[in-house]
């Protein structure tokens, strides 16, 4: 079980590296936020894959937790400052 | 190897085929607009199918409480990300993708 975790986690990596090409050269700022929002969706998945492969998945979920708040709240605030902004791209 | 554990396998599959599906739609669909469409339906349910799994292994514990709380979190913080995002492009004057025929 820990080599499918593993493989899957690899597998997520691999998928965050495609997903940065739209963050690095996407046109406009508001493909990099939905880029970094999609980057955070998978970076809260491999944090639980990892504590479920070093088996200390009780302080993990912590960790992942406060990250899908970050990540809802770093979204939130970039949409409402671009929106306040108005044609900043 | 449990019928909990295969469960867990199976659900982990069906997200981490979502999230594949996603990452080609964000890569490959041609404005903002439609690659938050892929971005948003096809992550959410990912994360919950994946969350789902994790529950299965992990089983009836504190552990197993949080993630559905991440799970229910998830389902709702997830939607509304992407409707604020999508309707502050709109605004910004972000121009939607028409066909060739359609824009004269």
């Amino acid at each position: 079980m820990d080599t499918f975790f593993l493989v899957v986690g690899m597998g997520l990596c691999i998928l965050v590296l495609f997903v940065l090409y739209r963050v690095v050269y996407g046109p406009g700022v508001f493909n990099r936020v939905a880029a970094l929002s999609a980057i955070g969706n998978k970076t809260l998945i491999i944090l639980l894959i990892m504590g479920f492969v070093y088996h200390r998945v009780e302080m993990f979920i912590d960790i992942s937790m406060v990250y899908a708040l970050l990540n809802f709240i770093g979204t939130i605030a970039a949409s409402k400052y671009l929106e306040m902004e108005g044609g900043i791209l | 190897m449990s019928i909990t554990t295969i469960l867990a396998v199976l659900f982990m599959v069906g997200g981490l085929f979502f999230f594949t599906t996603a990452t080609i739609g964000i890569l490959r669909f041609p404005d903002f607009f439609t690659r938050l469409h892929a971005t948003g339906k096809g992550d959410t349910l990912a994360v919950l199918l994946f969350l789902v799994g994790f529950c299965f292994y992990e089983g009836f514990t504190l552990t197993g409480l949080k993630i559905v709380f991440i799970a229910v979190f998830m389902f709702l913080a997830q939607p509304t990300a992407t409707h604020a995002l999508s309707r502050a492009g709109l605004r910004c004057g972000v121009k939607p993708w028409m066909k060739k025929e359609e824009k004269k």
